[in-house]
């Protein structure tokens, strides 16, 4: 890599340094991005893998259309002039419900709301679990009983049940909803997290920047949280999986926010409209296969991951 | 004595676990429910109160003690299933006579349906993870993906469009037929109408514990002591039996009895498409009405099921594993 001429600043003499050699900060990039792309070149391999992301990306593109797209192509208000309850047609093509709106549309919308929706609850859930399994694994004794037993609770807790009370309480809010599912669902990744730390502060280099002199946040900091990022990533792809299926399942008991219909809302609308008698399939379908191949996507897309930075499973 | 001292340890947190889990439940319905469950109900029914009237209500539900005696008062009516009486939905019965009927029918569907699934699960499991990228190990991998990405409900509606509402071999819904049956006539009719609640919520979750048992086969396998029984030249049959799956089956234990909770959140959202007269529609009737009363027992009685289930699960795992027991 080429480095700048140096400018020669009056005051502050810059470091000569020899051609080849770089900045630490230079340095540390150079070892992401070759990692980044070692991790690239072993997930390409896995056809698993791959499929899930083409999944992914073309749901993204999905979603992302659904923001830019003109509001008029997309708003209910508007578009309310189909013919109702009619089946896929060239100008419908997944068809319409009740009100005449094309099932299209609304799926389009339901990207966005259902992927906004898994994705924020799966990071306050990681951050969560993070936070709560690096204090335990890291303090140990005392905090990590207490925090361990808090911990099992939500572990075992039947979360909808919760989750329904919750929602009874403090309303029927896109927010509110990504709350209740990340507060129900970090469990999971505490545990592994706790069980990282655990094996990680033992390690030889850790002892040796002690010895150093570095500090209880500098080696949690610097040492142990970079260790742990591919297995918590990893670990939240799988989360977000799980988060998107909550989401649907609280919509669909009718906890979804009805100013942001994401796709458990409008199988709900669906299902109480008597779909199912008026064997309207069109209106379950498109919504129904989405969630199910955006969850298949970012489960596929974590084991595949899971594989590559999960040593226990790579062994096989 | 190594076991009864285990089993005192996890009693233990079972009632510690237990006692958080209602110190949870206290401080969501007597202390953050927006207005006190009083003020709830008076609206919720549409009765006429002057403000005596609510005070002396809230004098007899024992709400105007301070917070800690309501506490202490709380965690015994909780323990021995004192709920109340139903505020909304049912008004004046009390809701623990509402629960144990639906309770029946949940219990059946629930307890049935899991062991089939876990049944399957692990058979196909042990089965896949030894063939692996065999045939079936592919055909169950792709399905059980496949099913673990599919919300409850999407596969019941599916069983309905294609069974119910096209093929007319099963009824939509409901327990029963509208006019009940006497005999056998009654048993043969209850199971129909069962027969696709159950199979939703079996093959809801055999694709889960086929993943957990292949996996967790896989790991066995690959450990020092399979290959030190091949050399010595076991069979196949038994290195598998003797060997791998018995270890194979203890971290499937362990999930099984944490996707617990799970199950019951998806009974939840079946018992719904199905009409299905159990505790979860129970539950969903008081969400619409936020019948607090009887939400509060649902939270409080499936903590208890899951609770109890993880306390099956540790006893089952001391009796496989003597490490256990020993440590």
């Amino acid at each position: 890599m080429k480095t700048e001429p140096a400018i020669t600043a009056p005051e502050i003499q810059a470091p000569v340094l020899p051609p080849n050699k770089l900045t630490p900060r230079q340095l540390r990039w150079a070892r992401r991005r070759r990692t980044l792309g070692r991790f690239w070149q072993q997930f390409r391999q896995s056809k698993m893998g791959m499929i899930g992301l083409a999944i992914l990306i073309f749901y993204a593109g999905v979603a992302i259309f659904s923001i830019f797209a003109s509001k008029g192509a997309l708003d209910p208000t508007i578009t309310t002039n189909g013919p109702r309850l009619a089946g896929p047609s060239l100008h419908y093509p997944l068809g319409t419900q009740i009100d005449g709106i094309s099932v299209l549309s609304l799926t389009i919308e339901g990207a966005r709301i259902s992927l906004f929706v898994g994705l924020s609850a799966a990071l306050i859930s990681m951050l969560l679990g993070t936070l709560i399994g690096m204090w335990a694994g890291y303090k140990s004794s005392v905090h990590d009983a207490i925090l361990m037993r808090i911990t099992d609770v939500f572990l075992v807790l039947p979360w909808l049940a919760l989750a329904i009370v919750l929602a009874a309480m403090f309303g029927q809010n896109f927010w509110i909803i990504i709350i209740i599912i990340g507060l129900t669902s970090w469990a999971g990744t505490a545990r592994l997290v706790r069980a990282q730390v655990l094996s990680v502060k033992e390690r030889t280099y850790i002892e040796r920047s002690r010895a150093l002199g570095a500090s209880d946040a500098h080696v949690v900091i610097k040492h142990i949280t970079p260790n742990l990022m591919p297995i918590i990533f990893a670990n939240t792809i799988l989360t977000i999986a799980i988060a998107i299926l909550s989401e649907s399942q609280l919509s669909f008991l009718g906890l979804g926010d009805p100013n942001a219909k994401s796709w458990g809302t409008l199988i709900e609308e669906a299902f109480n409209h008597g779909a199912l008698t008026l064997h309207a399939w069109w209106w379950l379908m498109a919504p129904s296969i989405s969630i199910v191949l955006v969850v298949l996507g970012f489960t596929m897309v974590g084991f595949a991951m899971d594989e590559i930075v999960n040593p226990r499973i790579r062994e096989r | 004595m190594g076991t009864a001292k285990y089993l005192l340890g996890k009693l233990g947190q079972l009632f510690i676990t237990l006692v958080l889990v209602l110190s949870l439940a206290f401080l969501l319905f007597r202390v953050w429910q927006p207005g006190d469950p009083v003020a709830t109900w008076a609206k919720a029914s549409g009765a006429k109160l002057n403000a005596e009237q609510l005070d002396q209500i809230r004098h007899e539900w024992g709400l105007d003690v301070p917070l800690p005696r309501q506490y202490v008062s709380y965690m015994g009516q909780m323990l021995t299933f004192n709920f109340g009486t139903s505020t909304i939905l049912n008004p004046q019965e009390s809701v623990s006579s509402m629960f144990w009927s639906r309770m029946a029918k949940s219990a059946i569907l629930i307890v049935t349906s899991t062991f089939a699934a876990i049944a399957i699960g692990v058979l196909l499991g042990i089965y896949g993870g030894w063939k692996r990228q065999g045939k079936v190990d592919q055909a169950s991998m792709g399905s059980s993906m496949v099913l673990y990405a599919m919300p409850e409900f999407v596969l019941g509606m599916i069983f309905i469009l294609i069974f119910a509402a096209t093929l007319h071999l099963f009824p939509v819904s409901l327990y029963e037929s509208p006019i009940p049956k006497t005999g056998v006539a009654h048993w043969t009719d209850v199971i129909n109408h069962m027969a696709l609640p159950w199979l939703t919520l079996t093959l809801a979750y055999v694709g889960e514990f086929y993943l957990v048992m292949r996996s967790s086969l896989l790991d066995v396998l690959g450990e020092e002591y399979i290959a030190l029984a091949r050399a010595k030249g076991v069979r196949e049959k038994y290195v598998l039996r003797k060997h791998a799956v018995p270890n194979a089956l203890l971290p499937t234990i362990t999930l099984v009895a944490l996707s617990f909770g799970f199950i019951l959140s998806g009974v939840i959202t079946v018992e719904l498409v199905f009409s299905y007269p159990g505790v979860g529609k129970l539950s969903v009737d008081a969400l619409r009405q936020r019948d607090f009363a009887v939400l509060q027992a649902t939270f409080v009685i499936s903590v208890i099921a899951v609770l109890l289930a993880n306390f099956i699960a540790d006893l089952t795992y001391a009796y496989l594993d003597p490490r256990v027991r020993r440590a």
